[in-house]
């Protein structure tokens, strides 16, 4: 039992993780429409500049995720203005192969910047487990993301909700030409889309690395990959969603592992993907519009 | 020269032409010893490439639904051709003769196999086949890194490594076996038995193919449930028996040129084809031109070379190749851009004109 409920817990947190990620995917894909492959990356550069605030410059945990979060989110502004502004009446494919191409970029300047040899990253998280949560092997790290998880869902559902620019996101990802006409900026609103989503993708980046500290170019590709299917597994353009199949997905991958095989784990996360589809073709919580003629 | 006339044709007569005297070109510089080392090692690669890109512009451009997963149809015809390269290797001594088996028998593989992954894939569309393909691609993946294969006098043996704690031992192969593929380090000491001239020839096949099919009858109904499913549907098309056949079609060519590639190494694990392997087939594909196959050619060719040129920056080389790739995008889809472009053209022509005019 104790050891099941480790496992839960381990699936919790990686889950968590997965959520705060799909979360980035989800709320591009819901206003922009685009497959934004980069993000991936952009975890990778959040968690490599919280590296250096705290290996290189000294700084606390604390700022060196604020510093993170503030790099990635001018990162995320810039990727947008520079790549896919200027594709905004293009089709998807060609913003597809564009977001690649960023992708690509991010990981080569990193191996730059950086070099290919993993940085070995110091967990930020440091306080000692209460008494009844050690008994069942829980980290610290854990508690931290299910935490911080829960924190943005709950933020960004306030946001997207009650706030003024939160409803013009909503807005825009009904009808752009529409949310236009009420007087709504879009390209301003697409922008603060990654800002948010860039900034999300920072934290995600520093917990997944306190939770596996390897750090590494190409760190952020397989977790991206897999909240990109969270984001699809729980209605890709959901908030909820997105934090319903980053759980789900974390909490599967760390069964399939404990339990079936630890090297077709992946596979048991990519097998269910695609039964969920079948039968709910449209995700979780996701919207089915049937096509019209 | 009465078929010509139809511009179609031509157009794809101009594209063998083209391939013909390109690969007629590499012939003589490689019987001259005219081509640079680095590049003289990415022949074989850059066919199988081009058979990748033609097989994927088939699905993607004429079909029209978005495939992220193609490398793994690639790694089936691979291991699979691998696989039967080496068990015949007593019963045929020859090596062209084994290679257009184990071609064949990639290509058929693959087959079934989209045939099996395009029951469930075609029932969806859109980014949520191209999400699921990509699933597919690394089910894929993961499932060769777990085989174990080994042949001796007693036929073949294959142990599927759950666990992860099976090793080559546990087939217990007679004195005269040979281990084939070792699970995650995959195929190695195999004989390479690839040459370009097969590339070549491969290549070829894979372009009659897809340029017959897409201006057969079967090819126009593909198209027409490309462009829009319902209208297709309305006038009889089955719009899944269509997608199917693009689907597992381009799967044929895919095992074919994994069998190629697989042929070309002595040492080839299975992460050779991953999610970049099918991004990047999916980059030649957009680069060349959604449904143009003559551009798939080009662009496979080109942006296979590309890196290698690009050696003598050497740390900053697949920078630059990014930089190339998200500007290209940028240029040729931005609508602004577009008509700064046709601006520039037309004051040439009109220039020329005067010109002409003037004289």
């Amino acid at each position: 039992m104790t050891v099941f409920i480790q496992y839960l817990v381990n699936g919790l947190s990686m889950g968590s993780v997965y959520a705060i990620i799909a979360l980035g995917y989800t709320m591009v894909y819901g206003i922009a429409k685009m497959l934004n492959f980069a993000h991936g990356d952009v975890i990778m550069v959040g968690a490599y500049v919280s590296f250096c605030a705290t290996s290189y410059l000294g700084l606390p945990g604390w700022a060196s995720v604020v510093l993170s979060c503030v790099a990635c989110t001018v990162l995320g502004v810039l990727i947008e203005g520079l790549a896919y502004k200027p594709l905004r009446q293009a089709g998807p494919l060609a913003v597809l192969i564009t977001a690649i191409g960023v992708s690509y970029f991010l990981q080569n300047a990193a191996q730059l910047l950086w070099g290919a040899t993993p940085k070995n990253f110091t967990s930020l998280v440091t306080f000692q487990v209460p008494e009844f949560l050690a008994k069942f092997n829980v980290s610290a790290v854990s508690l931290v993301t299910i935490v911080a998880c829960l924190v943005i869902m709950a933020g960004l559902m306030f946001f997207t909700g009650k706030t003024k620019m939160g409803k013009a996101m909503r807005a825009v990802s009904e009808d752009k030409a529409a949310a236009q006409l009420m007087g709504i900026n879009v390209n301003r609103t697409i922008s603060m889309t990654f800002a948010i989503g860039s900034a999300l993708a920072a934290i995600a980046g520093v917990l997944l690395c306190s939770y596996s500290p390897v750090l590494q170019p190409t760190t952020g590709a397989m977790p991206g990959i897999k909240a990109f299917d969270a984001a699809v597994f729980g209605g890709i353009g959901s908030i909820p969603g997105a934090f319903v199949g980053g759980i789900l997905i974390g909490i599967i991958e760390a069964m399939a592992q404990a339990y079936i095989s630890t090297s077709l784990a992946n596979s048991i996360v990519f097998g269910v993907l695609i039964i969920v589809l079948l039968v709910k073709p449209a995700g979780l919580l996701g919207k089915y519009v049937p096509e019209k003629v | 020269m009465k078929f010509l006339k139809d511009k179609q044709t031509r157009h794809d007569f101009v594209t063998y032409a083209m391939c013909l005297v390109a690969f007629a070109i590499v012939f003589f510089m490689q019987s001259n010893h005219m081509i640079p080392r680095m590049i003289a090692g990415q022949l074989v690669p850059i066919t199988a490439y081009i058979v990748m890109a033609i097989s994927l512009n088939l699905v993607v451009g004429i079909a029209g639904d978005l495939s992220l997963g193609h490398a793994g149809f690639m790694s089936v015809g691979a291991y699979t051709g691998i696989v039967t390269a080496v068990a015949l290797e007593s019963a045929v001594p020859s090596d062209p003769m084994r290679l257009i088996i184990s071609i064949v028998v990639g290509a058929i593989a693959a087959a079934i196999l989209g045939f099996l992954i395009g029951i469930p894939v075609l029932r969806l569309s859109g980014d949520y086949l191209a999400i699921v393909t990509l699933a597919f691609g690394e089910i894929i993946k993961e499932i060769v890194t777990c085989l174990i294969v080994g042949v001796d006098s007693r036929g073949l043996h294959v142990i599927f490594n759950i666990t992860g704690n099976s090793t080559i031992n546990d087939l217990h192969l007679l004195e005269d076996g040979t281990a084939i593929i070792k699970g995650a380090q995959g195929a190695s000491g195999v004989s390479t038995y690839s040459t370009f001239l097969a590339g070549a020839i491969l290549v070829m096949v894979a372009l009659v193919i897809v340029l017959n099919l897409v201006r057969s009858r079967t090819g126009r109904a593909i198209i027409a449930v490309r462009d829009n499913k319902i209208a297709a549907e309305s006038v009889g098309i089955s719009v899944t028996q269509y997608r199917m056949i693009a689907f597992v079609v381009s799967a044929a060519l895919a095992g074919a040129a994994g069998a190629l590639f697989g042929g070309n190494f002595s040492q080839l694990s299975a992460t050779k084809f991953d999610f970049n392997t099918s991004i990047l087939i999916l980059v030649f594909v957009v680069l060349g031109g959604l449904g143009n196959m003559r551009g798939s050619v080009i662009a496979a060719a080109l942006l296979t070379v590309l890196p290698e040129l690009l050696r003598q920056f050497s740390d900053y080389r697949m920078l630059i190749y990014a930089i190339v790739l998200i500007l290209v995008m940028v240029f040729t889809n931005n609508p602004q851009l577009k008509a700064f472009f046709a601006r520039i053209k037309d004051r040439f022509a009109s220039k020329k004109e005067v010109a002409a005019d003037a004289q």
